[in-house]
């Protein structure tokens, strides 16, 4: 389980980032999703066990479907408190092109996948992505461009982020 | 060389009016960003100091590495191409193109797919290349090149990027603001990718041991380019290999941080491709499972030397190897700062370290075009997160673009100068490199060297010969000399037997010629606190020759240097200077042109004057014997100083005193030496001291006395304020 301070600073490090940070319990995860989401949906098996995404979300869709959703949520596989960086990974069912494509992304996290800091979260790296030969991407907040004079959130990436933490998992 | 000198200064001139301000405002936030974002890291220096070993260690055993990847990434089931220069490169993305049938390719941003020009190369080839990247899109549609290294459109304010838009692609409800003209061109992109048959990319980071690459980017568009198509180019340098995954962690920390002045940058991809993701086929737009494509996922990794094996052997070249060309040294650097890369950058790269870049892979001609704007302040080395010495780079590639383009009236020179260059460096680069030499001719004959100097036909002539600025006040010479006033007065007023400490003061050549005034009040400071002085005449450090170029020169000067001050230093005595910039010579480039064991000798023992003061003054030498004061005070402390950690010596000495101390904040005043006497550079020098000149002239600031540490930002002040700045110890030192 996360400590208190870690906690602490991975809300403040989302809050600085302006992702929107909910938790729950996997009894109220299937409600805590649906008033995070906005139809259309689309999403990537979460892979945690007893934890399901609801019939709302579509599984491995179309690239219609996937241009035409405006949420997408997938499963970060943990995340880093100090910086409020989610990592996702690159899955065979697409988690992570749900990730990019949609304009609002919302990343469920296990409570007990947040580690506190760099070094940690590359101890972990090195095993999952590194020795494992995987892929994934450290996400910190929405994507940004200020190519265009100022700063925009959105620029081909998801426009807004939101995490569901779920408590006891 | 007339002409250019005034063709260099129109091309600036111009550059300053069109590009300027937005390069300035977009440089700007991205400097004080840095400044935060670092203070905010506890190991800030020893992460640096790990991503340089990291470095040096990597491009030490870099044909093993290059060998190690290889076989990762062919494990993993990708190919890797070793591409000896831009051409090779380009044939193998071409094939890779034409094999997988491809029409249509997107791209990430990737300076190094601008150094191999693989856009005409493809475009040829009758392949569409999009790039995806919001800056590189304006770029693309506006037919220009990058102007800084990480935000290649850096110069284009928002209304000139609205009016192109709307030039280019006539739109109903034509985007206007930022939001707007982002939409628009994601919009746009979108279908870019969708279409695209093979996506582009670059990478920050290669890893030796699994195969995997990192890409460091903030707006999506390098994930969609990598994931959405079946095949995937990655580009890169093979200065981009590290040997193990755990390598990038310090890389992570520092690279958004040091660039852009974010904490991490909104998209780490670490990709060891072939990816697991399907590839998505939007050709098929109602099939289940991303449109159900079964192609293979095909990663081509091409590796690009272009001339950095070479580099990798050439000891001064070396260090650019270790960049991971985050630009920080182009933030830094106010001359950047006022003109962006279209002037100073080569071309392909911008910034402190183009020139480093440029002389290895397109060679010095590309290097010499911008070289010369690089005035040696050293603002960017804190910055640099693998601590290269970028001012050194560009003086060993002056010295060499001296030596290699042959001087002109060397015959006339060669007789007047005492230099140690053969042929090499033009007339103004010797003028000013000899520095000492006319200073000491100067006083012999001052004042009438003054008068002559400051005659109208006189100026004319220097400006036609050497391109001095005609608009430039000349330093005035002194008659008596500093170390002449010395012995006149009768030497040293505190007895070795009756001193605390001893200590030999460095009379360097303005100090000793012309503003003898700061010599004399750090004679009196030292005494009052009981220090026995002696001023010795030593020659010039080698400073000027060294920011022209005249390495040999310089090399002679710090042997000549040493040789006199070595005997003090044995005696215990400690080296006091009062000009930052000889300290700077002392105690960082001396290494380069010293052996180490005398520069270290030398380097330990010299001090900066306030820093000596400081020291005396914790050390219990009586404070009331200087002269205190409640006086507003407006302190520019000079750039090499800062470098040296040294500016917090004078506030704190001040402050003890009650001085009431403003400190500027720009980076470096714009004179810069020689720099601003320059004809081709006056303009942009007197912009550059305008950030400096505005930040003391600021409604409640102008009561202020202004104090500067410098020669070249005293110089630069008094020509550009009605204050006369002095040095902090003029106003200390005892009557
Ligand atoms: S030289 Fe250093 S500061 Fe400049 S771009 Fe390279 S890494 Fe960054």
């Amino acid at each position: 389980m996360a400590t208190t301070h870690t906690m602490g600073a991975f809300e403040r490090s989302l809050a600085a980032l302006d992702v929107g940070f909910s938790r729950t319990d996997p009894d109220g995860f299937e409600a805590a999703l649906s008033d995070t989401i906005t139809e259309p949906a689309v999403g990537a098996r979460l892979g945690f066990e007893g934890l399901a995404l609801p019939e709302s979300v579509t599984l491995d869709p179309s690239p219609r479907e996937l241009e035409e959703a405006v949420t997408g949520v997938t499963a970060a596989s943990f995340a880093v408190a100090e910086y409020g960086s989610l990592i996702l990974p690159s899955t065979p069912d697409g988690s992570e092109i749900v990730s990019v494509f949609c304009d609002h992304h919302v990343a469920v996290l296990a409570e007990s996948d947040l580690v506190l800091d760099v070094p940690t979260a590359f101890a972990r790296l090195s095993e999952e992505v590194g020795e494992a030969r995987a892929s994934a991407i450290v996400a910190t907040g929405p994507s940004a461009t200020a190519d265009m004079g100022e700063l925009v959130r959105g620029a081909h990436g998801p426009k807004t982020v939101d995490v569901l933490l779920v408590e006891g998992l | 060389m007339s002409t250019d000198r005034a063709e260099t200064a129109a091309r600036l001139r111009e550059l300053l009016e069109t590009e300027g301000d937005s390069v300035k405002a977009n440089t700007a936030v991205f400097n004080r960003g840095r400044y935060d974002s670092v203070a905010e890291l506890d190991d800030y220096e020893e992460l640096k100091d790990r991503a340089r070993e990291i470095k040096e260690d990597a491009i030490e055993r870099l044909p093993e590495l290059i060998d190690e990847l290889t076989e990762s990434v062919e494990e993993n089931g990708g190919h890797v191409y070793l591409a000896s220069d831009a051409a090779a490169a380009n044939r193998y993305i071409e094939e890779v193109c034409l094999e997988a049938g491809a029409e249509t390719l997107v791209k990430s941003k990737s300076m190094t797919s601008e150094e191999i020009e693989v856009n005409d190369h493809l475009e040829q080839a009758g392949i569409d290349v999009t790039e995806t990247d919001l800056a590189e899109f304006v770029l693309q549609i506006a037919n220009e090149e990058p102007s800084h290294i990480v935000a290649p459109a850096i110069h284009k304010s928002r209304e000139e990027i609205a009016r192109l838009i709307e030039t280019v692609f006539d739109p109903d409800d034509p985007p206007e603001t930022a939001e707007e003209l982002t939409m628009f061109a994601r919009e746009h992109l979108l279908e870019k990718v969708k279409a695209a048959d093979v996506g582009m990319t670059g990478a920050n980071f290669l890893v030796a041991e699994s195969g995997t690459m990192m890409l460091v980017t903030s707006e999506g568009n390098a994930r969609k380019s990598a994931v959405a198509p079946d095949t995937h180019v990655a580009l890169a340098g093979v200065e981009k290999i590290v040997p193990r995954f755990e390598d990038l962690a310090p890389f992570v920390e520092l690279i958004g941080r040091s660039g852009t002045g974010q904490d991490l940058t909104s998209y780490v991809s670490l990709l060891t491709p072939p990816v697991e993701s399907p590839a998505v086929d939007f050709d098929s737009p109602d099939v289940p499972g991303f449109g159900g494509s079964d192609a293979e996922r095909e990663f081509h990794l091409v590796l690009l030397d272009n001339g950095r094996m070479a580099m990798r052997e050439d000891s001064d070249l070396q260090e650019t190897l270790y960049c991971i060309r985050c630009a920080a040294c182009s933030n830094t650097c106010a001359n950047f700062q006022h003109v962006g890369g279209h002037a100073f950058g080569g071309e392909t790269y911008s910034g402190g370290i183009a020139t480093g870049w440029e002389a290895g892979v397109h060679g010095l001609d590309s290097a010499a075009e911008f070289n010369d704007l690089c005035t040696g302040c050293s603002r960017c080395v804190p910055a640099c997160p693998v601590k290269i010495d970028i001012p050194w780079i560009n003086e060993v590639v002056r010295d060499r673009i001296n030596h290699g383009t042959g001087g002109e009236f060397d015959f006339l020179v060669d007789g007047l100068v005492p230099d140690a260059e053969e042929g090499g460096p033009d007339l103004q680069k010797r003028l000013f490199g000899n520095y000492g030499t006319l200073a000491r001719l100067g006083s012999a004959t001052a004042p009438v060297s003054n008068w002559v100097g400051s005659l109208p036909p006189a100026r004319l002539a220097m400006e036609r010969l050497f391109g001095v600025d005609r608009r430039r006040p000349l330093p005035k010479f002194q008659r008596e000399t500093l170390v002449d006033w010395f012995e006149g007065r009768g030497g040293p007023r505190v007895s070795a037997v009756d001193a605390e400490r001893e200590a030999v003061f460095y009379a360097d050549a303005y100090t000793n010629y012309v503003d003898v005034g700061r010599g004399k009040a750090t004679v009196r400071t030292l005494e009052a606190l009981g220090v026995h002085v002696r001023v010795p005449a030593v020659p010039e450090s080698g400073r000027a020759p060294l920011s022209q170029g005249m390495l040999a020169t310089a090399d002679e000067a710090a042997s000549a240097v040493y040789g006199t001050l070595a005997e003090h230093v044995d005696s215990g005595r400690d080296i006091v200077v009062v000009e930052p910039s000889d300290l700077a010579m002392f105690r960082s480039d001396y290494e380069h042109l010293l052996p180490e064991r005398s520069f270290d000798r030398l380097a330990e023992n010299s001090y900066e004057i306030l820093e000596y003061v400081y020291g005396l003054l914790e050390n219990g030498a009586g404070e009331e014997r200087l002269r205190a004061g409640q006086d507003r005070v407006a302190y520019h402390s000079h750039c090499q100083q800062r470098t040296l950690g040294l500016e917090g010596y004078t506030e704190a000495v001040l402050e003890r005193l009650g001085y009431d101390v403003l400190t500027s904040e720009v980076e470096c005043c714009g004179m810069a030496g020689s720099f601003g006497y320059k004809r081709q550079y006056y303009d942009l020098a007197v912009d550059v001291g305008h950030d400096l000149v505005d930040q003391f002239e600021r409604p409640g600031e102008r009561d202020r006395v202004v104090l500067t540490s410098g020669t070249s930002c005293t110089d630069q002040l008094d020509d550009l304020m009605a204050r006369e700045p002095i040095h902090p110890i003029e106003l200390i030192a005892p009557e």
